[in-house]
Formats: structure tokens, sequence, C-alpha cells
């Protein structure tokens, strides 16, 4: 039983990294990706082929997966945002980009194709994961709580304002998506060593989509939210496996009534504090009385 | 620059030469000269759709150029970027007003004084060296800034929230924590009424005088302009119908009849 839950929370820990990369951006810059999966793809394939075929040291791996997903970021992020594509347009590039890296994982033979990694050595551990969330969220948050992350703030409340603050959209943007990117493909280092197989067809549109759900639903503008979303997205329907096909029944639920009570996302511009969560009881307890 | 002025030998701030926009079959600007020297306060009038915003976006680079060019301390500016030229020491508010509107009042202003911060981004992730104490700085400055407007009190409330006199109040604000040499206001008193207009005028002008400003003024209130501006640039359907000092301006009869039937000091529109 203990294993099962220490399994969940790995899961959902791994999923909190890549979803607090993609807060950074999405949440934001306010720019949509589709295809966020694909850097979690090439970070998983990045760190497994270095450690399977090369016996490159976990770490390491772990470092070069972030360094070569931000790198991909980069060439996917200049050209399409240097075009300062309309928010839809690029949102429908990303998803482009997602479905082609999955097909070239599928093709290339490194990759070994459709067939996968199997026989990957199980580095990533709890704690191990607990360590390398926290650090991500503490530089998430450093980041966002900086004079960058204030331009990434501008930058989606309104850019022509926001260039004429003097920043340059171009670069605040695309600083966002490597930091993003980066995050994904740590978070993919850290998935292939979990599970020991990863192939192409894990990495779809439907994680994609699970991310940006999870970046909506916990609050644009927000780390605290996300990082929250992340684990209910993955805990809720893991622990109601048992009740099979309605799992996903339930998660569709949740998104529902989330956008119903809380079209903002549960942390909307906002961050948990101990005096928000004192106000927040303060106020129920009011609310009780009267 | 400083010490040529002193001398006696105005130095112009911003020149615009022959300076047309088309948007396809419109001209909203056609062969705009003009120019305004280091400490001037220019008035640039004229009634709606005349071109005075697209003259402001010329400018500032949000849009270029058809024909002509923008001079800027001897350096011809068009075609640079909005945040490029906001750089060189050009800053501006907007008519329609464009604040970070989720935003406290104080962020909306910390987000200017970066303009002129340069902490890396790995020492901010990691908050190596000095970066808290930078951020610190930042606020403070911020809160000067905001105290030069009189919006110190207001500092954590939501940009939106505060009444339409207060957000323009912070556009200036704003634009001032840009550090910039040329202000461009864009009607700063709309939607207010004329003795609320009056005090911002006294506002600007103390502004004006302390941060050393060359200041470029669109405004509908004619008691606001004729009271700040030595110098005024008549617009009407994209050209020039006149230039001169406001006595000047006030017995044009071309400004007299451009105006007329609008009434003189006209009301507000948003
Ligand atoms: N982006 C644009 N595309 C097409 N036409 C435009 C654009 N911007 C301005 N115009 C047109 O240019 C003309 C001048 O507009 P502008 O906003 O500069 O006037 P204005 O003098 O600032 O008027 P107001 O006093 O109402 O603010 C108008 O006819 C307007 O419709
Ligand atoms: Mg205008």
């Amino acid at each position: 039983m203990t294993q099962y839950l220490s399994g969940i929370l790995s899961l959902g820990l791994i999923y909190v990294i890549a979803t607090v990369g993609l807060a950074v951006f999405t949440g934001f810059t306010g720019l949509f990706s589709l295809g966020h999966a694909a850097f979690f793809a090439i970070g998983a394939y990045t760190a497994a082929i270095l450690t399977y075929f090369y016996g490159v040291n976990f770490y390491l791996a772990l470092a070069a997966a972030g360094v070569m997903s931000g790198l991909v970021g980069f060439l996917i992020g200049y050209p399409t945002l240097k075009a300062k594509l309309r928010t839809d347009y690029f949102a429908i590039a990303t998803l482009g980009f997602g479905e082609a890296t999955r097909v070239l994982l599928e093709n290339l033979s490194i990759t070994q194709g459709a067939r996968g990694l199997p026989g990957i050595t199980n580095y990533t551990t709890l704690p191990v994961i607990i360590v390398i969330a926290a650090l991500v969220i503490w530089v998430a948050w450093n980041f966002v709580h900086s004079r960058h992350g204030r331009a990434a703030i501008a930058i989606r409340e309104d850019f022509v304002a926001a260039e004429m603050m003097g920043v340059n959209i171009f670069i605040g943007r695309l600083r966002s998506l490597i930091f993003s990117a980066a995050c994904g493909g740590i978070a993919g280092g850290l998935f292939a060593h979990y599970f020991c197989f990863i192939q192409p067809s894990m990495f779809t549109a439907y994680m994609s989509t699970q991310l940006t759900a999870a970046v909506v639903a916990g609050g644009m503008g927000s780390i605290s939210g996300p990082v929250m979303a992340a684990l209910i997205f993955i805990g809720v329907p893991e622990l109601l496996r048992v009740a099979n096909i309605w799992r996903l029944v339930a998660y569709g639920l949740l998104l529902v009534l989330i956008m119903i009570f809380r079209p903002q996302g549960l942390l909307g511009y906002r961050e948990i504090s101990l005096s928000g969560i004192r106000d927040f009881f303060a106020r129920f307890r009011k609310g009780a009385r009267s | 620059m400083n010490s040529l002025a002193m001398a006696g030998k105005p130095t112009e701030v911003l020149e615009l030469r022959g300076v047309t926009k088309r948007f396809g079959g419109i001209t909203a600007c056609k062969d705009l000269t003009f120019h305004i020297r280091e400490g001037q306060i220019m008035g640039l009038i004229g009634p709606n759709g005349a071109g005075k915003t697209t003259a402001f976006n010329l400018i500032t680079g949000v849009y270029g150029v058809t024909e002509g060019s923008i001079i800027y301390n001897d350096q011809i500016i068009n075609g640079k970027r909005p945040d490029q030229i906001v750089r060189i020491g050009i800053a501006r508010t907007f008519q329609n007003i464009r604040l970070f509107k989720n935003l406290s009042v104080l962020d909306n202003v910390c987000i200017a004084v970066d303009c002129h911060e340069t902490y890396l981004l790995g020492a901010a992730c990691l908050r190596l060296g000095n970066v808290r104490k930078r951020e610190k700085a930042i606020q403070e400055q911020a809160m000067e800034y905001l105290a030069a407007v009189g919006l110190e009190d207001r500092a954590s409330v939501r940009a939106n929230s505060m009444p339409y006199g207060y957000q323009r109040k912070l556009e200036i604000a704003r634009a001032l924590a840009l550090k910039p040499k040329l202000l461009l206001l864009d009607e700063p008193a709309a939607g207010m009424n004329p003795e609320e207009s009056l005090e911002l005028a006294k506002l600007i002008r103390i502004l004006h005088e302390r941060f050393r400003l060359t200041t470029l003024l669109i405004e509908h209130h004619m008691d606001v302009v004729m009271s700040l501006c030595e110098k005024i640039y008549v617009m009407n359907f994209g050209v020039k119908l006149a230039e001169g000092s406001a006595e000047e301006i006030q017995s044009d009869p071309e400004v007299l009849r451009a105006y007329l039937g609008e009434g003189y000091k006209r009301a507000e529109h948003p």
C-alpha cells in the first residue's frame, strides 16, 4: 500500500516538475503550448540513451536532458516567437511540433522506433524526485518573482504596453519557453528512469493537454496553483484506478467543476500563503456563524 | 548637450521631417514637420481623428512611417522597435489607458523601473549575490515615482480597481519610471472635469521641471494646453493646420474654423 502511494506521489511530482515549467511559460506569458509532451519525450530519450547506451552518470544525464529540451525549445521558439504568431496560431504550431517529435522518435534507429527502450536502470527514487521537484519549484518561484518574471507578466497583460516599458517581447517569451522546455526535459529524464521503459506512444497530445489543463485549472500566473492541480490530476485518477473506466469520468468531472466554480483556476494570479490561508478560514468561520 | 543649452544654443530633442503614415487608403498623418527643443512643453492638438495618436505611435515605433524621418538627438529612430526607443529616452502614456490591469499599482511601476535594471536571469533564479537587495531598491524607486504623482497610498491595490483619474496618474508614474528625456502624454486629462484637469496641468508642470523633461502633450482641454504649452502644433485630417504660440493659435482663423461647431472647450470622449 505504501508502495502504491509512493508510486502515485512519484508520478505526481514528476508531472509537477513539467507543469511548473509550463506554468512559467503559459501562466506567465499567456501563450499556450499544446506540444509540451515533446519536451518531456526529448528529455526522457536523451537521458535514457545516455545512461543506457553510454553509461553516463544519471545526474549528468538529467542535466543533459534539461539542456537538450531547452535547446529544442530555443529552436522551436526562435522562428515562431520571432514571427510574433497570434496566440492561437502559436498553439497550433506547438501542436504540430509535438506530433512531429513523436513521429520522429518512432522512426529513428537510436530510439529503437515504436518498440521503445526497455531495461532502463531504475535510478529515479522518491527522494530524488522530491529534491528535484523542490529545487525546480524554488527556481521557478525565483524566476517569476524577478525582473525577468515581471517582464513575462507584462507581456501577458498587455504586450503593447510591455514593449513601451522597454520589454523585448521576443526575448521575454523565448526565455520563458526555454525555461519551461528544460523543466519538461528534466521531468522526462526522471520519468524514463522511473518506469525503466519508454516508447513514443507515451508522449502523445493527451499528455500535452493534461499539462496545459493542470496549468489552466491551477490558475494562470500562479506556481502553487498548478502544483496542486498537477498532484490532483495525477493523484485522483490513479486513486480511482479501481473504479476503472469511471476514473476518466471523474477526471472530466473534476475539470468541469473547477471551470464552473473557479473559472480563474484554483489560484488564478495568486499563490498559497499563510496569511491567505488564515483569511480563508476567517471568512469560512464568519460565513458559518452568520 | 546640457552645457550647450545653458550656453544659450537651443538643442532640438525631437524632429519630424515630412512624416507620412498611410493605413491602406487612409492617410492618418501627412507630411508632418516639427521639432521640439530641450525643456519645452509642446502641445499637439486637433479634432478627433486628426492623427495625433498616430503621430505618437510613429514616434514610439508602434507603427513604421510610410515616408519621412523621425530624428531624436541627431539620430534617426524610425525603424526601431518600441522597446529600443524607450531605452534611448522616450516614454509615453496611452489615450486608452493601458495599465497592467491585474497587477498591483506598485508592480506596474516596478516593471518600468526594471527597464534600467541589469541583474541576470541565472542570478535571479538562484537568488545569487545582490538580487534581493536590487529587488528592494527597485521597489523603493517605484514608490518614489508613485509619490511623485501622489499615489503612494495605493501601492498595493489592483491597478484597474482605481478610478480613471488615478489610473491616468499611474500611467504617468510608469512613464517617468522609465527615466525618459522626452515624455509623450496622450490626453492625460481625458475624462476629468475642468477643476481636476487644471490640477493635473499643475502636476505635469511640476514633474516636467523636477525630472528635467521635454514634453509633448496631446490634449483636448484647451485650458490645460494654453496654460502649459509654449508652442502648439495643430493638426486636422492628418495635416498641419497651424503652428505657433498659444496666443497665435487662439487667434488663428483656420484653427477657429476647424473647431467651430464643436465648441471651443470640447466635451470629453472616452
Ligand atoms: N491601426 C490603424 N489602422 C487603420 N486606421 C487607423 C489606425 N490607427 C489610426 N487610424 C486612423 O487614422 C486616423 C487618425 O487616428 P488617430 O487615432 O491618430 O486620431 P487622433 O487625432 O488621436 O484622434 P482622437 O482625438 O480621437 O484621439 C483615424 O481616421 C483613424 O481611424
Ligand atoms: Mg488620439
